[in-house]
Order: C-alpha cells, then sequence, then structure tokens
C-alpha cells in the first residue's frame, strides 16, 4: 500500500517528544485532509440549511448531503438510497430500530437474542425495550478462542426469536462474526437481524444486500469521516411499515393541532436539522477509502495484526484475549501484562508518544466473561506501520521491567 | 531509556503499597461497609470501618483497580487508623484540594506517604483513580453517621 501518512496531518506531530503513534483507530479514525477540507469549505461556501430553502446555497447543500446518501447507498452495497438514514452516531442508529421497529414488533415473552461480545450500544437500547415490553433477553455464549459458540447459537433460536442484534466485528476481541450464517439461520425461524457494523464497515468490503441484513447500523468517524454522524441501513419495506422515531422539523408532510403526516422513508427518520457539513465531508470519507480500495486496507491491517500477534504471542506473562489468526479478525488486539493494570500501561505508553485504549471498552458483559475487569487495546488502521508495531513491543516489554523496579 | 519523568507519578512509595497493599481484605467485624466504583475505567473499591467511640479503630478495603487507585486506598488505611472521624473528614477534604490541578497543599501535612500521591496532580486523567477509596471512605462516614443520627 502506498504511504499514505502525509494524508492525516495528525499524525505529523510529537507527543511528550516522541512522535505520535495512534492505536486507536477502533475508538475513532483520523481524518485525512480532504474531510478536514470539505468541512471548511462548507462552511465558507455553502452552509445553508437543507430540503427547505428555495435559494441557491439550500439547494447546493441539498445537493450534497444527497450525493452522500448515494455514495453511502453505493459503498455499502444498498440497493435504494431511501435505505439509507442519517443519525448522529450508530448508537442513535441502533436506538432507532429499538423504539421504532423494537416498539411496534416486540410483545411480552418475545426473545431477542444478542451475543456476549456486545458494545454497550448494541446491548442497552434491547435491555430498555425488554423491560418495557416485558421480553426476554438471551446471550450466544463465546468460546475459549473468542468466537460465537455456533451450537449454542442454533439451540437458542427459536421461534420466539424475533430479533438477533449481533455486531460484524467485535470491538474488543476482533474476532469477525460469520453473518451469512446467523443471518440464514435467524431468517429461518422468522427472525429479523440488526448488525452492529460500526467497527467492521471501516475495514471491511461490507455489501448489506447479500448479507440479506435487515438492519446494518454504522458510524462515519471510525471511517475517516467526521464524528456526529451515524448510518442506520434498513431494508425499505420494513423501514416504510414502522413509525417515526423522533418527531420535529423536515420529517412531516402535514401538520394538524390534533395529528400529523410523515414524508416517506428515509426523511420520516431524519427530524430535526442533521449535522449537514459533516455528512457531505463524509463523502470524502468514503471517497478516500474507496480511493485505496477496502481490499487493500484489509490486508495492510491483516499483515500488521499478524505482525502484531507474532510478536506479543513471544512475551512473557502477557494473555492475548481473542482470536490468534488475523484472517479472522480485524486489527483489534486486546491485551493484559500480568501485574500491570490496563490504565498503567496506558499512562506508560502514553509517555512514550504511544495511544492506546485501556478500559473495559463499552463491553462491560464481554470483561465479566473474559473475567478480566478490563483490558490493554491496541487497533490499526491504514495510516499505522510495521514499524510503529514495533516500538510499541519494544516499550510494551520496558514497561514490566519499569513497574517491577526496586523490588 | 524509556518512561523518563514517570518516576513522578510511579514513585517507589506508591509501587510499594500497590504491591503489598496495607489492611487489604473484609474485618472479621464492621460497623459499615461501603462500595465505590468509577464508572469511567470499571475500578471498584469497597471499604468497612470499626467505628468506636467516634474513632476509626479498624478498616479493611479490597477491590480492582490500577496502581494508583490500589496504592491510594492503600495510604488512605495508614493515614486514618485511630483518627477520630472529624480529624477523618478533615484529611479527606485536605486531600481532595491536594489532588486539584492547583491545589495548595501545607508542608507539615504533606509528610510520609501521602505526599507520594502529590505527583498524581500531573496526570489529570489519572486523578479519579486516585481520589476514589477517598470519596468511598466519606460515602461509609455519611453513611455511618447517618445510621447513628437517626
Amino acid at each position: 500500500m502506498k504511504n499514505v501518512r502525509p494524508d492525516f496531518p495528525i499524525l505529523d506531530q510529537r507527543v511528550h517528544g516522541k512522535p505520535l503513534i495512534y492505536l486507536d483507530s477502533a475508538a475513532t479514525s483520523q481524518k485525512p485532509k480532504t474531510v478536514i477540507e470539505a468541512l471548511s469549505h462548507y462552511y465558507s461556501t455553502m452552509n445553508a440549511n437543507i430540503h427547505r430553502g428555495i435559494y441557491y446555497l439550500s439547494e447546493e447543500a441539498t445537493i450534497a448531503f444527497e450525493k452522500t446518501r448515494r455514495k453511502v447507498s453505493e459503498f455499502i452495497g444498498a440497493k435504494e438510497d431511501r435505505s439509507i438514514i442519517f443519525t448522529h452516531n450508530a448508537t442513535e442508529a441502533i436506538n432507532l430500530v429499538a423504539h421504532a421497529w423494537g416498539r411496534k414488533n416486540i410483545k411480552e415473552g418475545d426473545e431477542i437474542l444478542l451475543t456476549h461480545m456486545e458494545h454497550h450500544s448494541n446491548l442497552v437500547p434491547w435491555q430498555l425495550l425488554a423491560q418495557e415490553k416485558g421480553a426476554v433477553l438471551k446471550y450466544i455464549p463465546i468460546t475459549k478462542e473468542g468466537f460465537l459458540d455456533i451450537e449454542r447459537f442454533n439451540n437458542l433460536l427459536t421461534d420466539r426469536t424475533k430479533l438477533l442484534a449481533v455486531t460484524h466485528m467485535s470491538n474488543v476481541l476482533g474476532t469477525i462474526n460469520p453473518l451469512s450464517h446467523l443471518i440464514t439461520k435467524a431468517h429461518a425461524v422468522g427472525a429479523k437481524v440488526l448488525v452492529d457494523g460500526a467497527q467492521a464497515v471501516a475495514h471491511l468490503k461490507v455489501n448489506v444486500s447479500e448479507l440479506d441484513c435487515d438492519f446494518y447500523a454504522f458510524s462515519a468517524h471510525k471511517m475517516l469521516g467526521p464524528t456526529g454522524v451515524g448510518v442506520l441501513y434498513g431494508k425499505p419495506e420494513i423501514l416504510e411499515s414502522l413509525p417515526p422515531f423522533l418527531g420535529g422539523g423536515e420529517m412531516i408532510l402535514e401538520v394538524h393541532e390534533e395529528y400529523s403526516t410523515w414524508k416517506p422513508i428515509p426523511y420520516k427518520f431524519e427530524a430535526g436539522t442533521p449535522n449537514i457539513g459533516a455528512v457531505i465531508a463524509f463523502a470524502k470519507a468514503l471517497d478516500y477509502l474507496e480511493h485505496i480500495g477496502m481490499d487493500v486496507i484489509r490486508e495492510h491491517e491483516k499483515a500488521l495484526t499478524q505482525h502484531a500477534l507474532y510478536q506479543l504471542k513471544e512475551i512473557d506473562h502477557l494473555t492475548i484475549y481473542g482470536p490468534m489468526d488475523a484472517n479472522l479478525k480485524g486489527g483489534v488486539i486486546s491485551f493484559n501484562l500480568e501485574d500491570i493494570h490496563p490504565h498503567d500501561l496506558g499512562t506508560l505508553l502514553d509517555h512514550e508518544g504511544i495511544a492506546i485504549r485501556a478500559g473495559h471498552h463499552c463491553a462491560q458483559v464481554l470483561m465479566k466473561k473474559l473475567n478480566v475487569p478490563a483490558t490493554a487495546r491496541v487497533s490499526f488502521y491504514l495510516y499505522n506501520t510495521p514499524q510503529e508495531v514495533d516500538i510499541f513491543i519494544d516499550i510494551l516489554k520496558k514497561a514490566r521491567r519499569y513497574f517491577n523496579r526496586g523490588l | 531509556m524509556a518512561f523518563e519523568g514517570l518516576d513522578e507519578l510511579y514513585r517507589e512509595v506508591i509501587l510499594d503499597h500497590f504491591k503489598s497493599p496495607r489492611h487489604h481484605g473484609k474485618l472479621l467485624s464492621h460497623d459499615v461497609e461501603q462500595e465505590g466504583f468509577n464508572p469511567l475505567c470499571g475500578d471498584q473499591i469497597i471499604v468497612q470501618l470499626k467505628i468506636d467511640e467516634g474513632k476509626v479503630t479498624n478498616i479493611g478495603w479490597w477491590g480492582k483497580g490500577c496502581s494508583i487507585s490500589q496504592a491510594s486506598s492503600s495510604i488512605l488505611t495508614e493515614e486514618i487508623l485511630g483518627k477520630t472521624l472529624q480529624e477523618v473528614e478533615h484529611k479527606i477534604q485536605f486531600f481532595k484540594s491536594m489532588m486539584q490541578p492547583q491545589g495548595e497543599v501545607s508542608k507539615n501535612e504533606e509528610e510520609g506517604d501521602l505526599e507520594a500521591l502529590s505527583g498524581v496532580r500531573k496526570f489529570p486523567v489519572r486523578i479519579k483513580c486516585a481520589l476514589l477509596g477517598w470519596t468511598t471512605l466519606e460515602e461509609a462516614i455519611n453513611l455511618w453517621k447517618k445510621i447513628h443520627n437517626s
């Protein structure tokens, strides 16, 4: 892959006197110049509210906004642009489904099937719904190696299952889940499937039509785009059948004193002024990813992950959580170093300019299953290099020695 | 050498308390027990106090967390054992102000192992870790007072 680092201005800086090594892209990715410039360009030349003005700027902004919808639709292989709803993040996209689809379709005694590796954003909305409706949450466990226990899944799936909500790629373990199998099986019992794609869509080629999932949620900021933009893909016939999520401007056709009527999808679900500038700049992120190529990015990350796993395995007193084969996981590695709490490790690495994540990663259920309070996590993206991995490994080896000094 | 300048945070006194925590574990009998939790990082601590005639006569604690939260909790036990509730409350307020980035620290108070924690001030993201044991202790005392005043 070509050297993309000059495209990411933030990477060219020193932290605590050391060159910044950013290994937390699973939390949020850095942004290429084209995205940063697009934001500035929007506010400098185009800023106006969309879908309402009958003047030049508003028309321009509306066209650019809708062009992004077109691009997102193509990027994830949706058949129709009206399947793409803009939200403010993946969490809101999932909450939209929990409210609009869930309240209409989930009844007392119904079962919602989750997994032990879900991020809180694909867990708490379903808890709230289940508590409200008297529905039952079931969890697909994970194996020792960090994969979903497919045998247990087959048993947990019954005709009471109304929804399977599952992550495409674990934000802690990196595990890539076998979606085609899960979706086919879930559909066979009449359940709908929501996929949390926040991690996966930034790193893998995703085609929602081939997957045949009913909903797919993700965030722009994890895939080189600005913060404040989420996407919900939904099958149009399902979206059409649903009541609105949020009420307000932009989503209505007619408002009377006692009732209102709604715009067609996707606008029915886009109440209020959206994050227009960020949505428009998001198109540049998609252009960038396509220009490099998702397959090229995947190969680059696989190589980095394998390179890191190979060296991590050799470090004494280090435990890795999740699959050990880069072919079966994304560029995310969670680990713990004996005697050092992940937060201390985070501080030690930060002092050497290396940004990693330490904590429960919004996956407390998974932490309990792994029987750890927290883990350290590194995650890679297209701008990371094998040299950065080597420096990280070197500092990691020194960390334990430093912490045990004088004892 | 890596980690230059970090010794101010990870002083040997702190690492020593982290590795050999004082008064660690459950008490055989206690008058009040309080759990503290830092939702940001998942750190957790449970504090038990034995209180006789207005004095902390025994203290036990356990939990999960980073070196700073564990060492701070361990140091705390040595600071308050045998002290009156009023003295303990004073100590808690003192420690809280000590953790303010601009906090004034009177020299005579800042003696002993407690002083070792003053380096945390320069690492704002870790201040919450250092405070966990102390805020939990404060809640424990408030709980005890509530029970005994009603």
